[in-house]
């Protein structure tokens, strides 16, 4: 059975070029971007500068991790179908320390360094402020720093706790006992990811890096809300590599019923994203108080219109329609499609959630912006095809195998 | 409601029934239906059964059910009774969401629940005939539809050769009848042949 599977991804050459090009393109914007706007001398256009690498780098973390997410939570549930393509969440988690690494290296310059983004830094204005005197036990920067490190750091550690447990599972045959035991202690291991998960992305980390750009207004569902956007954008990562390996003939265990179950939970959680985003828009809308309606005002009715709907339709109407039929979630091109949407579509909402606040006045969307996703996309793909070369694709000794090869939806 | 001739074969082995299913197809016999105790993944496939139009359906009866809730709350609150609420305008699109979704929801389960009783044939005295007590319970029986032409005996063998654990010929009826069972045939008592 072993003899004709193929365990061993060799990353093509045309991979790597592509990557390095991307990379190339995105370095360049980088330090385009650097010398025009990082070192100007206007606070507004380093601020943008700023903000444009916190979002892509905020954005791609955040993805990368809920593929570890996605591993503990189908674990938890004694969900076995995601065996045969775990590895291609294992290896998309491994980018979890360089882009957490990078995110903590932004975050904590633009805390440290007085920038004008996050307005509760400024020891001054918060002294002279109400509101931030009200939330400086929660908003300064000593939490600030001890609350982001611990939080990518065990992000980082859990994963890799999960990735060293997994790799268990290529050496020998396991019997009942170990078998057994192995999967306890996996389960362990994940319920502890998915609490910290829970902390953080669900409730406190969002709020920090994120929110807090807005430091007067408030909306306790932003993380909920966040969570759902990576969620469904790190599910159409899966899908993407997915049905990538397919067509290169790699995964032969997976098929067209684990594709079908990952489509559908892009279909679910798109929905989910649309009933957070707009329990939180409604009840802002509905009771109408200057302080909150201020997020949406110049977002609804102001220059960042056109996104705020292209967002709603992108990441709601396009998943509810194209993806409602079962052949759409079992046909590999929409899955595709779909996919590279879905996670345009969520870095469009993540565009407007952080610059929309930073630069309220105009939108600048525009090449610096497509510059750094190039950056991240192409350190994506290196990062990841390197993983899957490391480790075989199939964790051919795991007692759950046989639960996904005969998988049915 | 005509009677009709039908062999019918036990299988208790999903395993075994999937085989069953694939050679007695090819062997041109007819499938009338496999009463299964539980959902069996892919059987509905293995028979080559048509694909339920149950939720193109329950699409449709939702999108009516978006259509009545949105044009009812319209025509209310914009022309038949405007009320000024908090200042909002009169088409306050994002305060009728939820009831939009409310109805849509209830439009497509009601609707969808209605469909299915009619494509299956259930309603309150709606009867029909059993080919196996013990497809409720622990087997797969499986109904092959008799032509004048069809030599029981043979398929009976047939099914046996297949792995059937149990077979028998029966003239039941094959439609559905208003009734209670008590008045019809008391089908348990009935003797099976095995052959």
């Amino acid at each position: 059975m072993a003899s004709s599977i193929k365990l061993k991804f060799e990353v093509p050459g045309k991979m790597k070029t592509w990557s390095y090009a991307l990379m190339g393109i995105g370095v360049v914007a980088l330090i385009a971007g650097f010398i025009t706007k990082g070192m100007s001398h206007d606070h507004h256009e380093k601020d943008v500068f700023l903000g444009t690498l916190m979002y892509n780098t905020i954005y791609w973390t955040m993805i990368c991790n809920t593929a570890m997410f996605f591993i503990c939570i189908t674990t938890m549930a004694w969900g076995s179908w995601q065996i045969s393509f775990k590895r291609v969440n294992e290896a998309i988690s491994t980018m979890v320390p360089i882009f957490g690494g990078i995110t903590l290296l932004i975050l904590l310059y633009v805390a440290f360094s007085g920038s004008h983004i996050y307005h509760w830094t400024d020891a001054e204005a918060v002294a002279n402020d109400h509101i931030l005197k009200g939330k400086a036990g929660f908003l300064n920067i000593k939490f600030f720093t001890i609350w982001s490190l611990l939080t990518v750091g065990l992000w980082v550690f859990l994963g890799w706790r999960m990735r060293k447990m997994s790799s268990q599972a290529d050496k020998a045959a396991m019997n009942g006992e170990t078998g057994q035991k192995f999967i306890i202690k996996t389960i362990v291991i994940a319920g502890a990811f998915l609490v910290w998960f829970g902390l953080t992305v669900g409730s406190v980390t969002p709020w920090l890096w994120m929110m807090s750009i807005d430091a007067h207004w408030f909306s306790t569902m932003y993380s909920w809300y966040n969570f759902a956007s990576t969620f469904v954008a790190g599910l159409s990562l899966i899908a993407l590599w997915v049905v990538y390996l397919k067509n290169k003939g790699y995964l032969e265990y997976t098929n067209q019923e684990h594709l079908h179950d990952i489509a559908k939970f892009i279909f679910a959680f798109s929905i989910f994203w649309a009933y957070l985003w707009f329990a939180q828009y409604m009840l802002i809308w509905y009771s109408n108080q200057p302080e909150e309606v201020i997020y949406f005002k110049h977002r609804v009715q102001g220059p960042y219109k056109g996104l705020f709907f292209l967002n709603l339709i992108i990441n709601f109407i396009c998943p509810l329609l194209i993806f409602m039929t079962r052949p759409s979630k079992r046909n590999y091109t929409i899955v595709t499609f779909m996919a590279v949407l879905i996670i345009f579509g969520h870095w469009i909402d993540f565009y407007q959630q952080i610059m929309g606040s930073i630069s309220k006045d105009h939108v600048t969307l525009g090449w610096l912006d497509f510059g750094i996703l190039s950056l991240f996309v192409g350190m994506m793909i290196f990062g990841v095809s390197r993983a899957l070369a490391s480790k075989p694709l199939i964790p051919m000794h795991h007692p759950f195998l046989k639960e996904s090869i005969v998988h049915h939806t | 409601m005509a009677k009709k001739k039908f062999v019918v074969g036990c299988f208790d082995e999903e395993n075994v029934l999937f085989p069953a299913v694939k050679k007695v197809r090819t062997a041109g016999y007819k499938i009338k239906d496999v009463y299964t105790p539980f959902p069996v993944h892919g059987l509905d496939h293995a028979l080559g059964m048509k694909e339920t139009s149950l939720h193109t359906a329950g699409f449709i009866y939702g999108i009516t059910g978006t259509m009545t809730a949105l044009g009812c709350i319209t025509w209310i609150f914009t022309k038949d009774w405007p009320l000024d609420i908090g200042g909002k305008p009169h088409f306050a699109l994002p305060a009728w969401i939820p009831i939009i979704f409310e109805l849509t929801v209830l439009f497509s389960a009601v609707g969808m629940v209605l469909t299915f009783c009619y494509l299956c044939q259930l309603a309150p005295f709606v009867k029909k005939h059993h080919f196996h007590p013990r497809a409720t319970d622990d087997l797969f029986v499986m109904v092959l539809e008799c032509t004048d032409q069809t030599n029981t005996a043979e398929a009976e063998s047939f099914l046996t050769n297949a792995g059937a654990i149990e077979v028998k010929t029966e003239i039941a009826e094959e439609g559905w009848w208003f009734g209670r069972y008590d008045k019809e045939t008391m089908f348990f008592e009935q003797k099976t042949v095995i052959a």
